[in-house]
């Protein structure tokens, strides 16, 4: 069982994320530099937080076109599971593997602190050793997390349960003084149909061991731990190959 | 094209490049926190007249002219320098 971190120039939470994987659940972990062109071996992969690229044009829009990142539209393709965090959701919402966009903070500030989100669906990858109702503490850090999606986008992400995370209150209430940065909805995180691809802002790297505050983010490790160990990924990627590269050229083609 | 500029001097090569100036902003209704930031600036500066205002982002682009230039701009503008879900663009070419 490997899981593939890519790194972009700009990453910063890469090393937490291995950490967390590696140091604290035991789990084998890689890092992807951003200009490597396969993914293959990996049981899951992981955009971890930071700045690629200096936030520059929109945060996470010059890392989602990233050779790497034409690979992980083969990988997400072929149903391998993908977790953004914080600037890595930025980067799936760029590349349009997830619906939405990220805007700056509703009160206009970069925000630093614990939240607390509410786990909305539990048949996904990162959330399958929850239950849904769930309250996470962990933390956030981030200036453009104002989740954002048109009325009609909502409407389908909310039919299609592709809201994962909810910002709430110590007590599981989704309340509008929950949300640190405006989101629509209180929305923290999305997946997407499938739930295969999974993105959030908070960072549930900075939430893996007590010693820091919270463990709270270790469910999400643990919850991919137990998926891979129940779902023979490497194999269904490595049979969906042959069809991989046309795939991959239909979905780079498309016009954003 | 600026008279007796420049242009007026460079090669003949340069006659073929365009100038396109391309401008994006989020589209109307949604919220500019930047553009309300630095309209408080504003305020705090004295200019309290100021009843709207939106900020934007703003591209020079200098390319060879082509029968395709516009679907080119388009492309580009779409496939990177806007978010379309959530921004306008609108462009010049000289």
């Amino acid at each position: 069982m490997t899981i593939g971190i890519v790194v972009f120039p700009g990453s910063n939470c890469d090393a937490d994320t291995h950490h967390a994987l590696r140091g604290v659940l035991g789990q084998d972990a890689r890092y992807v530099w951003h200009q490597e062109t396969s993914l293959d071996g990996l049981d899951a992969v992981i955009l971890p937080g930071g700045f690629s690229y200096g936030d520059y044009l929109r945060a996470g829009a010059i890392a989602a076109t990233s050779p790497v990142m034409r690979a992980l539209r083969g990988y997400a393709a072929a149903g391998g599971p993908v977790l953004g965090i914080c600037n890595g959701f930025q980067t799936l919402v760029e590349m349009r593997l997830l619906p939405g966009a990220l805007l700056l903070n509703a009160p206009g500030e970069f925000r630093c602190q614990h939240v607390r989100i509410r786990v909305e669906r539990t048949d996904t990858p990162f959330t399958c050793a929850m239950r849904e109702g769930d309250v996470l503490r962990v933390p956030i850090a981030h200036g453009e997390g104002r989740y954002y999606a048109s009325d009609r986008e909502l409407a389908r992400l909310t039919l299609e349960r592709q809201i994962a995370f909810r910002y709430c209150d110590a007590a599981g209430h989704v309340t509008l003084a929950a949300s640190p940065n405006g989101a629509i909805d209180n929305i923290a995180g999305v997946a997407s149909v499938s739930g295969t691809v999974l993105g959030l802002m908070p960072h549930p790297e900075r939430a893996s061991e007590a010693i820091v505050g919270s463990a709270d983010g270790l469910r999400i490790f643990e919850s991919l731990a137990r998926w891979i160990a129940a779902h023979p990924v490497r194999e269904a990627v490595m049979r969906a190959r042959p069809a991989g590269p046309a795939a991959q050229a239909g979905a780079s083609g498309e016009a954003r | 094209m600026t008279a007796g500029g420049p242009a007026a001097t460079a090669s003949s090569a340069t006659a073929w490049l365009r100038t396109v100036r391309v401008t994006v902003q989020l589209k109307p209704g949604v919220l500019d926190a930047q553009g309300q930031a630095i309209k408080k600036g504003l305020d705090a500066l004295g200019h309290g007249g100021v009843t709207a205002l939106r900020a934007g982002r703003y591209y020079e682009i200098q390319m060879p002219d082509a029968p395709d230039l516009e679907a080119r701009i388009r492309a580009m503008c779409e496939g990177l320098l806007a978010n379309t879900l959530i921004e306008d663009f609108r462009y010049d070419v000289e």
